[in-house]
Order: structure tokens, then C-alpha cells, then sequence
């Protein structure tokens, strides 16, 4: 078990960064997800964790050792971390007990010793007496968790895991991330885990650093993610956020102030400090927006009605901002139908904090 | 800290150093002593080599020979190789893996030895034609010594070749552009020559080069059909002055096999420049296209294509049969004269040909062992390696194989004339310069199935490896070569069933004691011993074939296309 400290990690391939300036601290024993849409540098990130990349600039340290910076790069095997990979990666050509027990062997760990290892482990996960079977008679959940076992057995300082439920089926993947918020409770290991899945990173983890085009945009825990993004891409990629212009009218009191959005008038949370500015943008949630049929809100013309089963999603469209066009959703029964008038009303949102200067 | 990554690159760059000097000395070293003697023969830079080889007429004469046996055999081996490619590939004709073995098989049979079966076939003293008594009377001349005759034999070669890389290609081919081009009116054939045929202008154009450098390169055929005839091209004219000459020749071939070479770059140079003129990139991979239904011409054109493989394959073989079944010269077989004491004299009698079968055996192993141990690493270096130059490696691992083999031959001469410095080790006249010749030549056909082995292992799984803490040798033994070794093995055995029956490389190199199958199988031809010549034929060929069923046994477990005569 051991700390995880990036410093201004950057990686870059011929001209192209696909990890550019990130700084993350884990905490020893905290689950970190690290979620963003394909391409956004995460499994990169997750490689130069491993040792398989070298960085370009910056330092990565496991504990107090530095394993990749200036001074050059140690090996992944002599790194002390786990991985669980997307597709497995079980080697056709052993047995379970086998694949589970290579750490040991390159270790040269006494037989004994190691037998008993690697049936504590199977029975960890589940897998008792399947030890002599081959990867290619067990199902995907099985495969999994021998996958699962065979990073623990080393007893590893730090356990990666990249985008491991990607491969199985919806019913599966409820199990396993049980199954994973066990083993995390029960090991208390440092985990870091990569995925696309918004859902599942929000189950499972601790903190949750969202990367945008191989920046860092966000790191927080879940709640805050959701309610408190710091940018727009964070507030649009979790949850689909509302984005809508609004000028900030009154300075912050506490942790709210007065905006205008599309000519009405409200109140929404901010940051300590915020001072009124125009160009601002806030964030609002389904939840957050109401029809209603008179009162204070927006005029607007609803442009679609998709029917989702128990709710419905609506385009919308304000007529104070023609070019814009809002998504929410509204659970049954929906009244609005597409080509007809209606007016919203937005009880609350989050006043997206002013980019810093770079 | 320091020591640490330090000591973590170590078998990195172990392997790499490793690698590096095999190439070295396999692949570079003979090619620029070569191009050494050519433009500073004895030390100094001086072009007397050259010009000497320049106002030879015999060069001239025999490079002419060279381009018209190269050119016509390249043309009827893209004819009749695209045409069965097309038939096998695109139509519902029936047996096509069947079809397939048996087209592919002469391409698995040393040049020597289709040379030998065809003679054996048409001549006066042929057993099949007495058998009908229709055998043209002795002393008369057989009709395969002759230009034509050696451009009919390459054909039969090299189709094969062709076909090969054009099946590829057209297995290749989305069937929604066959299908968006029926959907526009066309009938099969329009679509045949406006959408398939200029598709797989690449493939036809690679196959075109590959059968062209393998016609300049070819020594058995030219070998068995020309020198009777005094019909010399390079090959065979670098192979008289040698054995006229001995080394003190060797300057003057040095120059005709750069010249050889030269002619085979320049056939795959204009391959080169004509595939760019266009553009042919596939974008989409998608199903092939539904087989195009013969209907009423399926028998026809099935009983077309046995013919063919009848008279490439069977007849020739029935015939080298024939031959080693008759006691002597010109005798009629019958039940009464059919013997098999050729196979016993070859075998056991005569002290060159056992000699030869042991050697071969033994060089062919080696050959095949040292290739699949040497592949794993360079293979990983060049598949899965980070650094750009490795990439460079790979080319000039395939350099000794794409030229032909008498460059190589004569490369190898000028390497190993002296004894090595440093050590006074002598490999000139023994069997250990024809082991180094055919471990440069050959390590290319293990090679290519091993990095193609490596592009479909995930490599995760030696990720998964380096994270349980093995080290670069370690993961080598326990993770990568169990995974990349059926891709391997099978190259090896490819190289075994090539090397066994190999004779242009070893007719430069081989001494007294150090003969090889082919060596004692063309001396037995010249001296009028056909007899035993097919003997020794019949006797490799079953091997070959043997080994080519056992090999089917590993299909399963290969990468496709690592055994040419399967998919």
C-alpha cells in the first residue's frame, strides 16, 4: 500500500500530447477513478503509471521512490504494481493456479508457500478448485476475477485497473463492481481505476479526476463533480449537464449569488468570491428545470419529445436564445408533445468559476 | 534510485546487442564484402572489375538469356497463376483446398527436381511414353532443352507464387464492391475486368516481382535445362566459371552476381513505381464476395483445372517414379525390370549420396533450429520493439532471401576464402561455409510467420507478465516463446523442407565430403545417371510431403497464412 504522486506528468508522442501537465496525489488506500471520454489520455496515463510509456516531463512517485522522472525510468517489473487489464490478458497456455501464481514463481517463492498463496487467493475471489482448469474454459466473470486474483497474490503496493468491465455484459458488471468495492474494502490497497463510465466510476470511487484531451479537468469526489464542475466540459460530460449563457449580478453570499440567464433573473450556487462579470455560463440538471404554466421562467418552443420508457427526453428551444437548444429530461407522465409552447423554470444550477488565466 | 533504472534496461539492451550482431554478420557483413570487391577488388578503389566484366561478351550473351528466360517464365507464371487464383478464389468450384495443396505442392519441390521429373517425362528414354511405346527414339533430343523449355518449367514454378499473393488480395476484396457494381448493371465478367482485376493490380504487381526475382535467381531449372544445351544465363555462367576456374575466378563472378542482383532490384523497383502511379487502398474490410456460380460450365471447368495439376504435378511425378523404378538408361518398364536397387544404391551404396543425405539432414535442422531460436527475439524487437531503427533490421534480414541465392553463394566465397581473422578458423572448403550461407539465406522464412505470430498476440499478456515482476529474458522464456512458437516452428519446418532439397547455394559452396542432396542429384544428372538423380528426387519429395501433412497438424494454432497451401 503505498501513496501515488504524479507532478506535472506530460507525455508526448512525435507532436501530439496525449497527457499534458497533470498533477494527481492519491492518498494511500484511496480508490481514484480516472474517467473521460476515448481518447482523452487516460489509458496513457495509466501506462506511464505501469512504466510501460516513459513520461516526457514530470515525475511520478509510488511511496516516497520516484519511478519515472528526470533520472530515467524503472522497469515495470520492478514497480510493485498491479494491473487488471480490459481484456484480461490470461496466458492461453497455463492453468488458473498457474497464471495465478507466476508473481510467485519469478519471485522464487518456496512451492509450498506459494500453493498456499495462490489457494488463498482463488478463494478470495470465489474460485475455489478451478485451479487446474485453462482460461479458455471459464466465462467472462471468471476470467475476470482470475485476472483479480492474479494481481493480488503479489500483494501489490498499488493496483491499476483499465476500463476492466468494459468487456463483459450489463448483468455481470453490476456484480463485479461489487465485487470490486469489496476487494478494495477488504485489501485497503491503493487503487487506481480507468473507465468511460461515468456510472460505474461514480459507484465505486473515492475521488474521480475527469480528463479532457489529456488534461486534467476535474478532480473531486463524486458528489462535488456533480454538483460543483469546474469547467464546462466536466459540467456537460457528467450527467449531461444544462449549459446556459448567464451574466453574474451580484457578488457571493453565502455560496450563492444573483445571475440573469436569457433575460430572467436567479438565484444559483457559486464559489467563494465570485464577483458579478458577464460571459459567465451555468449549469443546471434535469432536476433542477420544471414546467410550469405561468410564473416567472423561460418561454420557449419545445423542438422534440424522444419517449425513453418512464421518462422522455426534450429539446427545447428558449426564445430569448433561438441559437440554443436545451436537453432535459422529464419523467412520466410528459404533457409536452414536439411544436407546441412551454415555459421552464429553473429552480437552482451552479455558476461555472471563471477559467484561470493559463 | 539510479542503479535501479539502470539495471532494469540491462537485458534490453543485452537482446538488442544480441540481435544486432546476428544481423551483422548474417545479413550485412557478406553484402559489403561483395559490393568490396567489386569497387576495390584487392584493397584499392578501382573499377578494373567492372570493366572487365563489361567487355565480356559471355556476360552479355548470358544476361540476354537471363531476361528472356526471366521475363517469358514471369508472364506465363502471372498468366496461369492469377487465372487459377481467380477460378479457385471467386467461383463455386468444388475441392478447392484439395485444388489448392496440389497447385501450391511444386512450389514446396526444389527447381532440380521439377527440372528432372519433366525431363524424365518427355525424353527419348522417358518410362511413361515407352509405356505406350510412344517414347521418341534414342538419341534424339529431348524438347525441354531449349528456351522454351525453360520458360514452361518456370511457369510451372512460379505460378504457384502468384497465386498465392493474388488469393491473398482477392480474399481481401469487400464484397459490397463486387456487389455495388452487379447492382449497376454489369454482368460477372464486366466486373471481373473493371472492379476485381484493376483492384488487385497491387497484388498481380507484387506477385509480378516476386515470380520475376525468383526466374533471374533460379539455378536448377536453367542448371538441368540449359547446360546441355549450352543455353548459359548468370546463374549458371557464375556456376561454370567457378567450377572451371576455382577461386581465382572470383573477382570476375563477384561482378556478374552484383550483376544478377542488380536485375532483380530492378524488377522490384519497377513494381515499386507502378503501384504508386495509382491509387489502390482498400478502405473498408468486410466479407468476401458470394462465389460466382459457374452453373452449367462447373464440370467443364473443373475437369480444366484437374488437367492442369495432372500434367504440373502428378505426370511429372509418375514419371520421376518411372525413372527411379528402371535399372538403367533406356530400359522399358515392366514387372519384370521394375527394381528398386536405384533407392538401395543411393541410399547405402554409393559414398557421395549418403554422405549428401546426412549432410543435408543435418545442415537443414540446423538451419531451421538456429532460425526459430534467433526469430523470437528479432521478431520481438521488430513487432513489438520501440526503437525506429529495429525496423531497418527487419529489411536487411530480408535482403539475403530476396536476392538470389547465388549473390549469396559468391558473397560468402569472398567472406570465408581466407581463414577468419583473428581466430585462423577456416569454413573455405568445408561444410560449415554452406551451414553459414543457409542460416543468412534462410532465417528470413522463420522470420516472417514469427512477427506475424507476434501481430496477433495481445500484447497485454506480456504486460501482465512485467507486472508480476518477470524479467525481459524471463517473460521471453515463460510467456512469449510458448505463445509465438507454433508461429515459429512452422517457419522452421518450412525452412527444413527448403533447405533439404536446396542445391543453387550449395553448388557454389560444396567441396568433397561436404555434398548435399542437390550437389550429388545434379552430378548424377550430368553424368547420365537419371536413375539415380530420380531416386534421390522421389526420396526428398516424400519427405517433403510428409512434412507438409505433420505441419498441417500445427494449422490450428498458426497465424493464417504462414503455411502457403492453406488459408
Amino acid at each position: 500500500m503505498a501513496r501515488l504522486t504524479l507532478d506535472n506528468v506530460t507525455k508526448s508522442f512525435a507532436d501530439f500530447d496525449a497527457v499534458r501537465d497533470v498533477s494527481i496525489d492519491v492518498g494511500d488506500g484511496e480508490f481514484l477513478a480516472v474517467l473521460g471520454p476515448s481518447g482523452c489520455g487516460k489509458t496513457t496515463l495509466l501506462r506511464l503509471i505501469a512504466g510501460f510509456e516513459k513520461v516526457t516531463s514530470g515525475e511520478i512517485r509510488i511511496g516516497n521512490e520516484v519511478m519515472s522522472g528526470k533520472g530515467g525510468s524503472v522497469a515495470p517489473e520492478k514497480r510493485r504494481v498491479g494491473i487488471v487489464f480490459q481484456n484480461y490478458a490470461l496466458w492461453p497456455h497455463m492453468t488458473v493456479a498457474e497464471n495465478i501464481g507466476y508473481s510467485l514463481k519469478v519471485a522464487k517463492l518456496d512451492k509450498a508457500a506459494a500453493r498456499r498463496k495462490v489457494e488463498d487467493a482463488l478463494a478470495l475471489v470465489n474460485l475455489q478448485g478451478l485451479g487446474e482448469r485453462r482460461p479458455a474454459n471459464l466465462s467472462g466473470g471468471q476470467r475476470q476475477r482470475v485476472a483479480l486474483a492474479r494481481c493480488l497474490v503479489a500483494a501489490p503496493s498499488l493496483v491499476l485497473f483499465d476500463e476492466p468491465l468494459a468487456n463483459l455484459d450489463v448483468h455481470l458488471r453490476a456484480s463485479m463492481e461489487d465485487e470490486f468495492a469489496a476487494f478494495h474494502k477488504r485489501t485497503g490497497t491503493t487503487i487506481v481505476y480507468i473507465t468511460h463510465d461515468q456510472a460505474e466510476a461514480m459507484a465505486l470511487a473515492d475521488r474521480i479526476a475527469v480528463m479532457d484531451h489529456g488534461r486534467l479537468a476535474q478532480l473531486a469526489t463524486p458528489r462535488q463533480l456533480y454538483r460543483e464542475p469546474a469547467n464546462e466540459m466536466v459540467s456537460s460530460f457528467i450527467s449531461q449537464g444544462i449549459l446556459l449563457p448567464a451574466d453574474v449580478l451580484s457578488a457571493e453570499e453565502g455560496g450563492h449569488c444573483k445571475v440573469r440567464v436569457l433575460g430572467t433573473e436567479l438565484v444559483v450556487r457559486c464559489r467563494t468570491g465570485e464577483r458579478p462579470r458577464a460571459g459567465a455560463r451555468i449549469c443546471c440538471r434535469s432536476a433542477d428545470v420544471q414546467v410550469v404554466p405561468d410564473g416567472p421562467g423561460l418561454d420557449g418552443h419545445v423542438k422534440r419529445v424522444i419517449y425513453q420508457g418512464g421518462s422522455a427526453r426534450i429539446e427545447f428551444t428558449p426564445s430569448a436564445g433561438p441559437d440554443l437548444t436545451l436537453h432535459f429530461e422529464q419523467p412520466d407522465p410528459v404533457m409536452l408533445e414536439s411544436g407546441t409552447q412551454a415555459r421552464l423554470r429553473i429552480r437552482s444550477g451552479w455558476l461555472i468559476p471563471a477559467a484561470r488565466a493559463a | 534510485m539510479s542503479t535501479r533504472i539502470r539495471e532494469s534496461r540491462g537485458q534490453e539492451m543485452a537482446l538488442t546487442a544480441m540481435v544486432a550482431v546476428v544481423i551483422m554478420l548474417l545479413s550485412l557483413l557478406p553484402m559489403l564484402r561483395l559490393i568490396k570487391e567489386i569497387v576495390a577488388p584487392g584493397g584499392t578503389l578501382s573499377g578494373i572489375a567492372i570493366e572487365a566484366g563489361l567487355r565480356s561478351p559471355a556476360t552479355w550473351i548470358a544476361t540476354w538469356h537471363t531476361l528472356v528466360v526471366s521475363i517469358g517464365g514471369t508472364l506465363l507464371a502471372v498468366l496461369s497463376g492469377t487465372l487459377v487464383a481467380v477460378l479457385i478464389t471467386l467461383t463455386d468450384i468444388r475441392g478447392r483446398s484439395a485444388l489448392m495443396l496440389c497447385y501450391v505442392m511444386p512450389l514446396m519441390i526444389a527447381p532440380q527436381v521439377t527440372a528432372l521429373a519433366w525431363l524424365q517425362l518427355f525424353g527419348p528414354a522417358s518410362p511413361f511414353l515407352k509405356l505406350f511405346g510412344a517414347a521418341p527414339p534414342l538419341g534424339t533430343r529431348n524438347p525441354l532443352y531449349s528456351t522454351s523449355g525453360i520458360i514452361l518449367l518456370l511457369g510451372v514454378q512460379y505460378g504457384p507464387l502468384v497465386f498465392l499473393l493474388v488469393r491473398a488480395g482477392l480474399r481481401k476484396l469487400p464484397r459490397e464492391l463486387v456487389e455495388a457494381a452487379r447492382a449497376g448493371g454489369a454482368g460477372w465478367l464486366t466486373v471481373l475486368v473493371t472492379v476485381v482485376l484493376p483492384l488487385m493490380t497491387p497484388s498481380i504487381m507484387a506477385a509480378t516481382a516476386l515470380a520475376f526475382v525468383s526466374c533471374v535467381g533460379n539455378f536448377g531449372i536453367p542448371a538441368f535445362l540449359g547446360i546441355p544445351a549450352n543455353y548459359l544465363v548468370l546463374p549458371t555462367l557464375i556456376y561454370q566459371r567457378l567450377a572451371g576456374g576455382g577461386p581465382a575466378v572470383l573477382g570476375e563472378t563477384a561482378f556478374l552476381s552484383v550483376l544478377i542482383g542488380i536485375i532483380a532490384m530492378a524488377g522490384i523497383l519497377a513494381q515499386e513505381v507502378m503501384s504508386r502511379r495509382r491509387d489502390y487502398r482498400i478502405s473498408s474490410t468486410s466479407l468476401p464476395a458470394e462465389p460466382y456460380e459457374l452453373g452449367r460450365w462447373r464440370p467443364a471447368v473443373q475437369a480444366g483445372m484437374w488437367l492442369l495439376i495432372v500434367s504440373v504435378l502428378f505426370l511429372p511425378l509418375f514419371g520421376l517414379v518411372l525413372t527411379s523404378l528402371v535399372p538403367g538408361y533406356g530400359i522399358a518398364l515392366t514387372a519384370k525390370t521394375a527394381t528398386l536397387d536405384n533407392y538401395r544404391f543411393v541410399l547405402f551404396e554409393h559414398d557421395a549420396a549418403s554422405r549428401a543425405f546426412f549432410n543435408s539432414f543435418w545442415l537443414s535442422i540446423s538451419a531451421a533450429v538456429f532460425a526459430v531460436i534467433v526469430a523470437v527475439p528479432i521478431g520481438y524487437l521488430i513487432a513489438w520493439g520501440k526503437q525506429r531503427w529495429v525496423r531497418l533490421l527487419n529489411l536487411s534480414v530480408e535482403l539475403p532471401y530476396a536476392l538470389p541465392g547465388v549473390v549469396l553463394a559468391i558473397a560468402s566465397l569472398l567472406l570465408f576464402l581466407r581463414p577468419i581473422p583473428l581466430t585462423g578458423i577456416q569454413l573455405y572448403n568445408t561444410v560449415w561455409i554452406i551451414l553459414y550461407a543457409y542460416l543468412a539465406r534462410f532465417l528470413v522464412l522463420a522470420l516472417r510467420p514469427t512477427i506475424s505470430g507476434y501481430h496477433q498476440i495481445d500484447r497485454a499478456l506480456e504486460e501482465a507478465a512485467q507486472v508480476a515482476g518477470a524479467g525481459l529474458f524471463l517473460r521471453m522464456r515463460t510467456i512469449i516463446f510458448p505463445l509465438v512458437a507454433p508461429a515459429a516452428i512452422a517457419g522452421g519446418l518450412l525452412i527444413f523442407m527448403t533447405a533439404l532439397s536446396e542445391l543453387t547455394v550449395s553448388a557454389l559452396l560444396w567441396s568433397s565430403g561436404s555434398e548435399t542432396i542437390g550437389v550429388v542429384m545434379f552430378s548424377f544428372e550430368q553424368g547420365g545417371d537419371s536413375n539415380y538423380a530420380a531416386a534421390m528426387s522421389v526420396i526428398t519429395v516424400a519427405v517433403t510431403f510428409v512434412l507438409m501433412l505433420t505441419t498441417n497438424l500445427l494449422a490450428r494454432h498458426l497465424p493464417s497464412g504462414v503455411l502457403p497451401w492453406r488459408d
